[in-house]
């Protein structure tokens, strides 16, 4: 986002910044810049380590002095962290596909005036922002409707969030009116002027609003944990949350082949690939996605 | 459907009701002028215009393919929102998985007071409020200083550059997060090692009971304080900057220009914002949380959820569990409702407002 679109420095009534002021900015513009970066940085290092490195250190490396692919050979050689791997590749592109089709139909509708119930489609919708099932009621619904322990309780009950709703609903409101009567003059009705002129005009903000769920299914570990038993069907956080956070072996690191911090670290990296590779091409979108959903509505 | 347009509302509207020909000219006109004044204000057209002239059924059958565009959403919400309210009737029962809602036997208010009866509710209680209160005075004025920080940076390159940096760990998930606050600030972490080299005392950041409430607070500036700064950029950006200038020119410096025109300027957000996270002070970040219950101890890292998590799925203590989670759902409720009405006191838009346009 640009805060002075028109400006590339400073106004012509604008003071010289002291030379305490501009250091002290740069000084703490560099701090948080090397507090978010550096973990980032560290992390891929220890995943390239051997295990030398990584005993020299202590810990995290800053520079893998042997960098070695070991740990990734072993990540992706099969075993529980490819097969999660794939479950939360399969799990995100379903989900994402799914999520979006419920979303736009429902944005859609709710963003046309006067529609046969459209208020009570939109109070329904608006009303669950207040409130939340809790984990409970979702635990047995989810049960009830026999989607324990099956892939589609990773999905189905995530399905359409309210917050990306309203955030789509603003967007397609927000189109010039003129145009969607010509279309409809033209005499499309209601699925083409969805697919030929809503859609086409609307690309940015549904990147943003897909992103946002693709992350949220790339992301999500409770939900797998709630409702899969079954550890072979377990998406890749809830694995890395077992060999980090739980302190699980792998089976490299019992046989002495791949040293554990190594494979930890890995499984991290492969973790934060996905969404840092999407992340820069979808940015500049994010303020307009943020702003039509928090405050303004 | 191709052909569906104005003139399929007016065929709808008169087919059923055969009318004269005046008539049906009439009622065409008012129709069309409908449309005139309601696109000049803006909006979408035809529906708002001619729909109050038709049978329900009628205006079932014209917005067939936009009711059907809906229905998905609108059944998950009906099955995933709504539904699993019924859920909460296990609060008053002595509920049992396999005898049901219906078969379970009723046990009147006995869970709500054995709840209350349990320390370790109150302890989550507790907990939650601490970890609240930490938030909301290290967290929550964070974004701000960021945003105004960011916003006086001349350079539009470095501030993009500092803006895709500190966006991006908004995107990563709390696993990956909790997996890499481990290796920074855990025993073998580069913290640590920082600081025996200098002399001091070993301390673990990652299980030190007392410490957790702020660990909790450290990691959720360090995912979300980047990420919140975009609401604070925009409320700066749309500040008239002729304000400035003119501040500047009747002689204001630069702490008296930020003082009178910037803090005037973001306050309406800023205040917004504090009611809204006050709404909502009995939800803590439920999955970082109970990433790291364990590591800590359930004595300081049991808040509201994870303790219905523990004591529903984990130990099969349904009722209790479902009734520690209607306390925190009603009071929820009142808070976030209480919120917004205090938040149209001061004029602003809450989140239930936008309904009704």
């Amino acid at each position: 986002m640009d805060i002075r679109p028109s400006r590339t420095g400073r106004p012509p009534w604008m003071e010289r910044p002291s030379r305490l002021g501009r250091g002290g900015k740069i000084l703490a513009i560099s701090l948080i810049s090397v507090v978010v970066i550096y973990p980032f940085l560290a992390v891929v290092a220890t995943s390239l380590s051997s295990e030398s490195d990584i005993a020299a250190s202590g810990g995290l490396v800053i520079w893998p002095s042997h960098p070695t692919f070991d740990a990734y050979r072993y990540v992706f050689s099969g075993g529980i962290v490819s097969q999660a791997l794939w479950i939360s590749f399969l799990v995100t592109v379903v989900g994402t596909a799914l999520s979006m089709a419920a979303t736009i139909g429902m944005a859609y509708g709710l963003s046309r005036s006067g529609v046969v119930g459209g208020r009570f489609f939109l109070a329904t919708a608006l009303f669950t922002m207040l409130f939340t099932p809790g984990v409970i009621p979702m635990f047995l619904t989810v049960q009830k409707l026999g989607m324990y322990n099956t892939l589609a309780s990773l999905v189905v009950p995530s399905l359409v969030s309210a917050f990306n709703l309203v955030v789509l609903r603003s967007f397609f409101m927000g189109l010039p009116a003129e145009l969607l009567d010509a279309a409809r003059i033209d005499g499309l009705g209601d699925w083409r002027i969805l697919t030929r002129v809503v859609l086409p005009l609307s690309k940015a903000v549904l990147a943003v609003v897909a992103l946002f769920y693709a992350v949220s299914y790339w992301n999500a570990f409770f939900s797998a944990l709630l409702y899969l038993n079954d550890t072979s069907k377990w998406p890749l956080a809830l694995v890395l949350r077992g060999l980090v956070i739980g302190g699980e072996a792998t089976s490299a690191a019992n046989e002495g082949v791949v040293p554990q911090q190594a494979v930890q670290m890995a499984v991290v990296v492969v973790s934060v690939v996905p969404i840092a590779a999407i992340y820069p091409f979808l940015q500049r979108y994010f303020t307009k996605g943020v702003l039509t959903g928090a405050v303004k509505g | 459907m191709p052909g569906e347009s104005t003139l399929t509302d007016i065929r709808a509207a008169d087919r059923p009701v055969p009318r004269s020909a005046p008539e049906q000219a009439a009622a065409t006109d008012r129709r069309v002028r409908g449309r005139v004044r309601v696109r000049s204000r803006g909006q979408r057209s035809r529906h708002t215009a001619a729909g109050s002239s038709l049978t329900l059924w009628q205006r079932i059958k014209r917005d067939k393919v936009l009711l059907a565009l809906m229905l998905p959403g609108f059944l998950y919400f009906a099955v995933f929102s709504y539904a699993p309210l019924f859920g909460y009737l296990s609060a008053f029962e002595d509920y049992q998985p396999y005898t049901g809602f219906i078969h379970s036997t009723w046990v009147g208010m006995q869970n709500f007071t054995d709840l209350f009866a349990d320390s370790a509710f109150w302890t989550a209680l507790t907990n939650t409020f601490v970890i609240s209160l930490i938030q909301l005075v290290l967290f929550f004025p964070a974004p701000i200083g960021l945003a105004l920080l960011l916003s006086s940076v001349a350079s539009g390159r470095i501030r993009k550059f500092v803006q895709s940096v500190v966006y991006l760990p908004h995107f990563i998930g709390w696993v990956v997060i909790v997996s890499i606050f481990q290796e920074v600030l855990g025993p073998t972490g580069a913290v640590q090692h920082m600081m025996s080299s200098v002399g001091l005392p070993r301390f673990d950041f990652m299980s030190d009971p007392g410490f957790f409430p702020w660990l909790v607070a450290i990691q959720a500036i360090w995912k979300d304080c980047g990420w919140g700064t975009i609401i604070f950029l925009a409320a700066l950006l749309s500040i008239d900057q002729g304000l400035y200038e003119a501040a500047a020119v009747d002689g204001a410096g630069r702490w008296r220009r930020f003082r009178s025109v910037t803090m005037p300027g973001i306050m309406p957000v800023v205040i917004l914002l504090l009611i809204l996270r006050l709404g909502t002070i009995l939800s803590v970040g439920f999955e970082q949380i109970l990433l790291q219950r364990d590591t800590v101890g359930a004595k300081a890292g049991e808040v509201l959820d994870t303790y219905v998590y523990y004591h529903g799925v984990a130990t099969q203590q349904w009722g209790t569990a479902a009734a520690a989670g209607l306390i925190k759902a009603v009071v929820g409720l009142v808070l976030v409702l209480g919120a917004n009405k205090v938040a149209h006191r001061f004029g602003q838009e809450g989140i239930y407002s936008r309904g009704d346009r």
